[in-house]
């Protein structure tokens, strides 16, 4: 593919977001790493790792709006696949930590000598090589999702029961993964990493080098929603958004869309959460929390369901305004400040910023093309109709 | 020095004082018998207990416990025997007079395992005489489980003594263990002695049987053996009866919680995620009724339920037609829009309670008529869980009543039916639609009253429950009571008789893959309406 294939028919909005990303994905780690620390423009090495964290957050949002925004899903339980491929990385990590864990198991992670286990549970086996974990967190949440998806879209569950029982996956995960005997480190989670890929993970080359993987994921992400929504494909799932029977009676399946728009958008989830983990270097049960995978919905409905840059910007937008007020004086406040967001935004802003920045745009936009083929057409000298 | 000085001459003006006061006591068996505690002989110790024990003076049962404890006070130079009570007070063990204290010489009598056994013994046979009934109960519980031979004649004179039923069979029980364990009890009392253990039939009495060992005649290991299986059988029954007890238990709180969505589920078709918050509400209402209670007129406390739930209906109804009427019905025909907007109320109004009340738990009193248990065979049930059962039922009934015979339940059945229909005749759907959501929020805030009883009242209350009401309204289907009622009692009982099996979190696990496989063979749950509207 050449450049000109891949930016062929962007419309401006999403090129300036996609030179955004791949910009801030180069100059931002090579600030972090070239500047002397204290200079004006170095960017210090825990605003990488948080924007970093950030990035994690639109992949996921990315995910989100495939669904969402074009499928008319709405799941409330994608945290739950974020926080699966968060753990099949975590797992690879602490496999890596080998005999340097504080009870020295070259085999065993310490939770699990902590716990008088003698052997490494059969699903741990694999975890020490990277490629089984690369695959483990694309084919966990899209096996997952996959079960999840037939069952429930085979048998039409759909709108408000579908949203429900998603968060009751996510709700059973969680009360799953805090028991000590699911062998994931219960409460605690996984943490103390040391090593990826031979790497130091707390060393600023490493910490860099995962801020650029992240942005190249989302630049990926963001095509493969862009391949998706714009196929045959696409169109299609922008039927069963709009019109399921209807869609159905001309003789599509339906079920057969949905399902696959909801397992890619769950490796795309469990990739993000692999990223992610990492990044923050902790991965626990709390990430499966209901509460999460609602808070990533509203990114989206921020952004603008159904507009990809829009949810993107949203999970950033929504999470820096949490990094900023939750560290500041107004902390006791944000919780109110979100329920008004969902409130708000959900009342007044149903299309989300990027949503409502086009419904203001795209009439001026369509006067100026308009007025550009009347100007071309008159330099062609043909004549302009009589009104 | 002179203080001390003063101070002894106090303590002597205070001895001359008592000796002056005492009256003369008769040098008799249990006087002698006292002083021969100050011997330091294990013998003398032994025969010295023995004495007290059976001599019937109110100061035996002092003496005793003191021994056990520790807090006998001999002084071998003086043969004096001093009681010191657990506030530090000592009085003489003869005399029963207060001493103001225990000459330095004293020391506490010693004892070794076999006196100890010999104490204790005499511990259970001392209270087994009691005046009072509770006392007496478990003393006889205790020499039950202790089955020691030497309480043997104390335990039959205070059978041949008592008159209240229940203490008698207690005695008698403990009798029948004894008799068990006695080695040279003849095998008719032993088998008539297993009969009454297996009448009493309970994990302690099993325990009983289980450990009577293989030197028994033969009948006796037989008859117990059969008795182990027949105690086995019926603890199995009450252990299911029980779960079955717990099930409904938890049924009712979770019925209790879905009751109200499932009313703004089914008729508006809204997801109200801020229904818990509502629940919330009840409950915090219900601790400021109490505060202002106990603040203002404590005699009420008793009364402070009863205010609550009428307060909590309207606090908590008021807020929901607010938030039908701010919010809800510009989303209507949106309803994952109205789950977004309603997650955000719940998160404010979480905040809020925070903010005014404080992120701990508050303290929620029970009134006496709800605390306390009672026994039913061999379960225990506690009176909040029953009066909670009670009440959600009641609740049920009432509004059950409400939507069959009123006119607002009328509109409300017409709406959820068909409402363009019902707005064509007349009704005013969107005044309905105020309150109905009113209507379900009001009795959630009654079900917070009822939970502040068994739950932490705090601003996460209403999370514990908002999936699990989702679940029973869910699986009972949308717009039919009787659905959410059999949704919530079969889901309780199936979580408790899971539990045993699985551990609570995972039949947890368990239960909610169990709703999700079902909603795929059901997907309008087990009531579903039928009809043109249902697809709307």
């Amino acid at each position: 593919m050449t450049p000109h294939v891949l930016t062929r028919s962007l419309d401006r909005g999403a090129t300036l977001f996609l030179a955004i990303v791949a910009a801030c994905g180069i100059l931002i780690p090579l600030s972090n790493l070239l500047l002397p620390a204290g200079s004006f423009l170095q960017v210090p090495t825990y605003l990488v790792a948080l924007w970093g964290k950030y990035v994690c957050y639109a992949i996921l949002a990315l995910a989100i709006d495939l669904i969402w925004g074009y499928c008319g899903i709405l799941s409330l339980g994608h945290g739950a696949f974020f926080a699966l491929g968060g753990y099949a990385m975590g797992m690879y990590l602490m496999r890596q930590i080998g005999p340097r864990g504080v009870y020295g198991n070259p085999i065993l992670p310490d939770f699990m000598v902590f716990l008088n286990w003698q052997d490494l549970p059969w699903y741990w086996y694999g975890f020490d090589m990277f490629w089984f974990a690369a695959l483990m967190v694309v084919l966990v949440p899209g096996l997952l999702a996959f079960c999840f998806g037939w069952l429930a879209f085979r048998s039409r569950v759909t709108g408000v029961y579908l949203s429900i029982i998603t968060q009751a996956m996510t709700y059973a995960l969680l009360l799953g993964f805090f028991r000590n005997d699911f062998g994931f480190g219960g409460n605690n989670g996984l943490t103390d990493f040391k090593d990826i890929l031979g790497f130091n993970v707390q060393a600023d080359g490493t910490r860099a080098a995962l801020f650029g993987l992240s942005c190249l994921a989302l630049i990926l992400a963001f095509f493969i929603c862009r391949a998706i929504v714009t196929s045959k494909l696409g169109k299609v799932l922008i039927a069963i958004r709009d019109a399921e029977s209807r869609t159905r009676f001309l003789g599509y399946r339906v079920e057969s869309y949905k399902l696959f728009v909801f397992t890619v958008s769950a490796c795309m989830a469990g990739v993000a959460g692999a990223l992610y983990v990492p990044q923050v270097g902790i991965i626990n049960p709390s990430e499966f929390a209901p509460g999460n995978s609602i808070e990533a919905v509203i990114w989206v409905a921020v952004g603008g369901r159904g507009t990809r840059v829009g949810a993107a910007l949203g999970a950033v937008v929504v999470n820096y305004a949490k990094t900023v007020f939750t560290s500041g004086p107004l902390a006791p406040y944000w919780l109110f400040m979100l329920g008004a967001l969902f409130i708000l935004v959900t009342l007044l802003l149903p299309k989300g910023i990027v949503g409502t920045f086009n419904t203001f745009w795209e009439p001026w936009k369509a006067r100026r093309v308009e007025a550009n083929a009347a100007s071309a057409a008159r330099e062609d000298g043909v004549s302009e109709p009589a009104e | 020095m002179l203080a001390n000085l003063l101070d002894r001459f106090r303590t002597f003006a205070l001895a001359l004082l008592l000796t002056a006061y005492a009256v003369p006591a008769f040098a008799g068996a249990f006087e002698d018998a006292v002083a021969k505690f100050a011997n330091d002989d294990f013998s003398d110790t032994e025969e010295a207990i023995g004495v007290v024990a059976s001599s019937g003076n109110p100061l035996a049962h002092p003496i005793i416990s003191a021994l056990q404890d520790g807090r006998l006070m001999a002084d071998p130079d003086s043969k004096k025997v001093y009681v010191t009570g657990t506030d530090g007070k000592s009085i003489d063990a003869i005399t029963g007079e207060a001493v103001a204290s225990v000459p330095d010489s004293a020391s506490a009598v010693r004892l070794n395992n076999r006196l100890r056994r010999g104490v204790e013994a005499a511990v259970g046979g001392l209270t087994l005489l009691s005046p009072d009934l509770a006392t007496r109960l478990q003393a006889a519980q205790s020499v039950f489980k202790s089955h020691e031979e030497a309480a043997l004649p104390v335990v039959e004179s205070a059978l041949a003594k008592e008159t209240n039923k229940a203490a008698k069979t207690a005695l008698g029980e403990a009798r029948a263990a004894i008799i068990l364990f006695k080695s040279d009890a003849s095998e008719q009392d032993k088998l008539e002695a297993v009969a009454t253990i297996k009448a009493r039939g309970d994990q302690e009495a099993l325990a009983l049987l289980t450990g009577i060992g293989g030197d028994q005649p033969a009948t006796v290991s037989k008859a117990a053996a059969s008795a182990i299986s027949s105690i086995q059988s019926s603890l199995a029954m009450w252990s299911g009866v029980q779960n079955a007890w717990y099930g409904l238990s938890l049924g009712s709180v979770l019925l209790l919680a879905a009751i109200g969505l499932a009313i703004t589920f089914g008729v508006m078709g809204v997801i109200n995620m801020a229904h818990g918050e509502m629940v919330m509400l009840g409950a915090y209402t219900t601790f400021v009724v109490q505060e202002v209670i106990r603040t203002s007129y404590p005699g009420a406390f008793d009364y402070s339920l009863l205010i609550a739930v009428p307060l909590a209906f309207l606090v908590a109804g008021g807020v929901g037609v607010l938030i039908e009427r701010s919010i809800i019905r510009f989303l209507y025909g949106r309803p994952l829009e109205t789950l977004l907007a309603t997650w955000g109320l719940s998160l404010v109004l979480q905040q809020a309670v925070r903010t005014l009340f404080g992120p701990t738990n508050r303290e929620v009193g029970a009134p006496s008529w709800m605390s306390g248990a009672f026994e039913l065979g061999q379960i225990t049930v506690t009176y909040n869980r029953l009066w909670i059962l009670c009440f959600t039922l009641a609740v049920f009934a009432i509004l059950l009543a409400m939507l069959r015979y009123t006119a607002l339940g009328l509109e409300m059945r017409a709406v959820t039916q068909n409402r363009r229909m019902a707005a064509s005749m007349g009704i005013a759907t969107s005044r309905v639609d105020a309150l109905t959501f009113g209507l379900g929020s009001g009795i959630a805030g009654i079900a917070g009253v009822a939970l502040s009883q068994i739950d932490n009242v705090s601003p996460n209350l209403g999370q514990s429950y908002i999936i699990d009401s989702f679940m029973v309204v869910v699986f009972g289907g949308v717009g039919n009571l009787w659905g959410t009622l059999v949704g919530a009692l079969s889901l309780g009982i199936a979580n408790k008789f899971l539990e045993p099996v699985a551990g609570a979190v995972l039949g947890k696990i368990a239960i909610l893959v169990l709703i999700i496989l079902f909603i795929q063979k059901r997907p309008r749950g087990l009531f579903a309406l039928k009809g043109r509207a249902v697809e709307a």
